[in-house]
């Protein structure tokens, strides 16, 4: 026999453990009216209750349009911003309102990559400096001349010259910027690297050396990788499960094959949909299925199933009840009442290769 | 009528002189649209793709380039044309969409005033029936309820609704002739599914010619009948879309298809990125401009500039490329099996006795960032 | 809106409390002269000093002064009586403030309609030699001190110590409704003075300014949209490029109304300002209380129609 408390450390230890246990994270923003006495007159609901386990090593997309929350999630993890309600487990451990020596030690742990490159490096300092800024920061590598090696050796890894050590910013094109961001961010060897946009201001021919770093980054260090990108093309190559967020809510959140291969949840089906295939002859064949309209303020989102005010299969139920998420055969899981059968899919969805 | 296309450009090259020396914006560029037809430019940034069609509408002059070459668009030849009359065309004739609808309307000016603006340009039309027109431009365009819309500010729309307000200016003098500068790209992929669409739905309707430039292969795919690949300010592959999708021949064009991941290929399928990056346009490369970054380059690519050709069996289909047309084919064929293109480089020949690394990307130099910028 | 309008008057009211405040303490803490003393004429016996001192309140303790002084104000608008002039602050302050409307009106006209032009100008020839010579000449223009070009000016053209004959010297003004030909003569030369330095300010705001919006998308538009380049600057790129520029201007009429010392002084022109530089120079507290307090008043009042005016000119800002 064992005590609970052996169970639970065990469990605790064991590599089936998520890295991340995120249970009804909840992120608003309050909109204010006034000068200096402000009022709350309202709240933008960025992320609005959301649950969802990442294991070890996996990596796992967030995909939606612009102000779905995906970005403020990314944020919420690595602690860039402060949840106002939920949990986030960080290997067991409540990291939702940390601060001061516990937020610094959970950046040792989990480091995040930006959209823009040039804008999130420091223009007057060196790449070599900007590297070894982590190693500062925590007061590691005090010895004389270790963190320049370590820096060059970093350099190297992320495919930089070492010898640019003292050059800046500027001198770097945007991909090799980003893999300044990306060595920066690799530097402390964190378990959790959150990736926001990482390739979406590169260009078509250098978005594949980034990704391709970043694939062979997450192999060789173990890293669970949170993947964010509007590309579903991208997110489909790099990760191993996917969540669909909408409005602030996950409204599906399964294994990359079976979300592409089979979505479940409208929104889904209409994001898989809407995106353009380079194959001219596969883009003809399915008969689009286009959304309406715009997606509704998240200041002042739709009854029970967000999604409901544009959705093809809406019933008056879903105005109503709010879909929970729940497994819906073949490793998915989504929220919705009147989830896509095979036919819908395969006339609407599927650009199997016809090669 | 004239017969031949609505709008051909012929060696066209557009320099601008900057404090850096000369920037080869657009360096000697040929192609042609027809009247209901749809024309793809595809490039990254600095390949000239945008450049080349500010000046179809003359308004790289503005900004001090020189332009030599010819454009002619309905048996005149635009480069030549006196401002005042090309003033007249701009907007009425040939008319042109952009990147970002939210910078480019302006944040002052309510929708429909900037649409009567544009109307009564080129018209001679009162306030009240050029307001009745945009309004019905704004509803052409799919936008709810514009009577109210044509009074809001352009703050006040969502992004899609910007650039279908865009896409009703531009069509307010009926155009025969609609650019499109990467207008979906700012927008989410449900937005652009729309966009497109609408596109495609007012040139059934109206029988406009449309060019739409793009670094989006899957954005062309949909929606264009032929397309010139652009790779620092030249044409670099020009074909029918089926073909540059089928049987790409320009080995940049394969590096595009092959490095951008695709839904239609399997998903564990690898990607293959094109080694180093873009080449400045103030220092080009010697020989062929694709060859310092080319996995197939031989020694003679180093001094011998291609030109554009047709390809032995297809005429309609050009390619600058110093490669035999039997290696290109059988180089896309091992391509298209899976093939790593280090594996396939010894069917191009003994290549170069010293190789430049070919994956890590050579270090930047004396560049701007953010791409060409007209100075 | 309405709303908005009103919590920034209440903001108003609490800001000249503040500035009272701090001019009264500033006055007793580094004291120009004694008050008293200076009524008192010649060697005066202490005794006439104290008694000076009882008459005009100085004996009480500090916050007992200044509660009588924001009880005077609240309950009978009465800003106190000038030691000097033994006239209620109120009374002198509007009798001069004629002459500082009169000075700052002027003066606005004349460097808006230099400024701009000069400025747009400038922005549409970036990069000519007309550019570099007026944006040299401008800088000269801001460097160049108020007092030393309005004493420059008199010695050169006017009437009376000029080198030549042309406008009317210092101290010959006249109100508009005394003779409105004079009003106008003696004020060219002031007009001139004080519109200098802003006037080059305003053309270098609006070419920078100006610059960078016609780098915009919507002006890319705008001539893709086919019109003349002469409405592309004027309706699409000035009409941004002008905005921050009110909001400057609202500032600075504001200051102006409050006293331009330095140019009444130099021109002897009695308007606010000369009244507040006699102020400091006799001691005269109420005085100096009242022109800061009116000087602020038009400072933090420009400020609220600047913000009000920005909803009207900029339909993104909104409260």
């Amino acid at each position: 026999m064992t005590t609970l408390d052996e169970r639970v450390d065990a469990a605790r230890f064991t590599t089936d453990e998520p890295l991340i246990r995120v249970r009804n994270l909840v992120k608003h923003f309050p909109i204010t009216r006034g000068i200096i006495f402000q009022r709350k007159i309202g709240a933008v609901q960025a992320v609005d209750g959301i649950s969802f386990d990442v294991k070890r090593g996996e990596t796992l997309g967030l995909v939606g349009e612009t102000g779905c929350g995906k970005s403020t999630t990314a944020r919420l993890l690595v602690r860039l911003l402060d949840p106002t309600g939920g949990e986030i487990l960080f290997e067991g451990e409540d990291i939702a309102k940390r601060k001061g020596d516990g937020l610094r030690a959970l950046h040792r742990e989990a480091q995040m990559i930006f959209q823009d490159p040039y804008s999130s490096l420091n223009p007057r300092k060196t790449v070599g400096s900007i590297i070894a800024e982590p190693f500062a920061i925590h007061g590691m590598l005090k010895e004389k001349g270790a963190r320049k090696q370590r820096v060059q050796e970093l350099m190297d890894r992320v495919g930089l010259n070492p010898e640019h050590y003292n050059r800046y910013p500027h001198e770097f094109s945007g991909g090799q910027r980003q893999r300044i961001g990306v060595a920066r961010a690799i530097a402390l060897e964190p378990k959790l690297l959150v990736a926001d946009e990482p390739v979406s201001a590169l260009d078509v021919s250098i978005q594949a050396q980034v990704l391709n770093l970043l694939r062979g980054l997450q192999r060789e260090l173990n890293l669970t990788l949170i993947f964010i990108a509007h590309d579903l093309s991208v997110v489909r190559h790099m990760c191993d499960r996917v969540a669909v967020m909408y409005l602030g809510k996950i409204v599906e959140i399964s294994p990359a094959d079976s979300l592409y291969g089979f979505p479940r949840h409208p929104y889904t089906g209409a994001l898989l949909s809407a995106v353009p295939v380079p194959n001219p002859t596969a883009s003809h064949r399915r008969s689009r299925q286009l959304l309406s309209g715009d997606v509704p303020s998240p200041a002042n989102p739709p009854s029970a199933c967000r999604f409901h005010t544009r959705c093809p299969k809406a019933q008056e139920v879903c105005s109503v009840e709010e879909p929970t998420l729940e497994e819906k055969g073949g490793g998915s899981i989504a929220a919705c009442h009147f989830p896509l059968s095979r036919d819908e899919v395969r006339r609407e969805v599927e650009v199997t290769a016809g090669e | 009528m004239t017969d031949g296309p609505l709008l051909k450009v012929e060696d066209l090259r557009v320099y601008f002189d900057t404090e850096d020396g000369v920037v080869h914006a657009v360096d000697g560029v040929s192609y042609s649209v027809d009247t209901g037809k749809t024309l793809g430019i595809v490039g990254e940034s600095g390949s000239g793709k945008t450049v080349s069609s500010l000046t179809t509408l003359g308004l790289t002059r503005l900004q001090g380039a020189t332009v030599t070459g010819r454009i002619h668009f309905e048996g005149r030849d635009l480069v030549g044309l006196p401002d005042r009359e090309l003033r007249r065309l701009r907007g009425n004739d040939i008319a042109m969409i952009f990147q970002d609808p939210l910078s480019s309307l302006h944040p002052f000016y309510k929708v429909g005033h900037q649409l009567v603006e544009a109307i009564r340009t080129h018209r001679n039309v009162s306030k009240s029936a050029a307001r009745k027109r945009a309004i019905d431009l704004l509803e052409l365009v799919g936008i709810p309820d514009p009577q109210r819309r044509a009074d809001e500010y352009p703050h006040e729309f969502s992004g899609g609704m910007r650039q279908r307000a865009m896409i009703a200016m531009a069509l307010s003098n009926e155009p025969k002739l609609l650019i499109a500068d990467e207008p979906t790209t700012a927008l989410d992929v449900t937005v652009q599914a729309q966009i497109l669409a609408l596109l495609q739905d007012l040139q059934d309707r109206l029988g406009m010619a449309i060019i739409i430039i793009t670094h989006d292969l899957g954005v062309v795919a949909e929606i264009t009948d032929e397309i010139c690949v652009m790779y620092s300010g030249r044409i670099v592959e020009r074909a029918s879309t089926d073909q540059i999708f089928d049987a790409p021949e320009h080995p940049y064009t394969w590096g595009l298809l092959k490095s951008i991941p695709r839904l239609d290929r399997p998903r564990n399928e690898d990607l293959v990125p094109i080694a180093g990056r873009p080449p400045s346009l103030i220092m080009r490369p010697s020989g062929c401009f694709f060859h310092p970054r080319c996995p197939y380059v031989q020694k003679r690519h180093r001094t011998v500039d291609p030109e554009l050709a047709p390809v032995p069996d297809d005429s309609h289909h050009q390619v600058a490329c110093l490669l035999d047309s039997s290696v290109r084919r059988k180089i896309w064929n091992g391509l298209q099996a899976g093939r790593d293109p280090t594996s396939l480089r010894e069917l191009a020949g003994p290549g170069l006795p010293s190789r430049a690394p070919a994956v890590a990307a050579p270090i930047a130099s004396g560049t701007r960032p953010g791409g060409l910028r007209a100075p | 809106m309405l709303r908005y309008i009103i919590r920034r008057l209440l903001w108003v009211i609490v800001l000249l409390i503040i500035v009272s405040m701090v001019t009264f303490v500033i006055f007793y803490a580094f004291p120009s002269a004694d008050p008293a003393v200076l009524r008192a004429g010649r060697s005066p016996s202490p005794a006439l000093i104290a008694h000076i001192r009882h008459t005009l309140g100085l004996d009480q303790p500090i916050y007992v002064q200044y509660w009588r002084y924001l009880e005077n104000i609240i309950l009978h608008f009465n800003f106190g009586y000038s030691y000097q002039f033994s006239l209620p602050v109120t009374k002198l302050i509007f009798q001069r403030l004629p002459a500082t409307i009169s000075l700052t009106v002027g003066a606005v006209v004349v460097w808006l309609l230099v400024g701009l032009p000069v400025g747009m100008i400038s922005a549409i020839r970036r990069r000519t030699v007309l550019d570099r010579a007026t944006m040299t000449a401008t800088l000269v223009a801001i460097s160049a001190p108020v007092y030393w070009l309005g004493l420059m000016s008199l010695l050169l053209v006017s009437n009376d110590i000029g080198v030549v004959h042309i406008f009317d010297g210092a101290g010959t003004y006249t109100g508009l409704t005394a003779d409105p030909g004079r009003w106008f003569g003696s004020l060219i030369l002031p007009w001139l003075v004080l519109a200098t330095a802003f006037a080059a300010f305003y053309a270098r705001l609006l070419r920078s300014n100006l610059i960078e919006t016609m780098s915009e998308d919507y002006i890319r538009t705008a001539r893709a949209k086919g019109l003349p380049e002469r409405e592309v600057i004027l309706r699409h790129g000035v009409r941004s490029a002008i905005t921050p520029i009110v909001t400057v201007l609202g500032i600075d009429i504001g200051t102006l109304l409050g006293g331009a010392v330095l140019t009444e002084y130099v021109f002897n022109i009695p308007g606010v300002g000369r009244l507040a530089y006699e102020g400091i120079i006799n001691a005269d507290l109420p005085v100096i209380q009242g022109t800061v307090l009116f000087g602020a008043f038009f400072i933090v009042i420009a400020n609220l129609i600047v913000d009000v005016a920005y909803a009207f000119l900029d339909p993104r800002v909104r409260y």
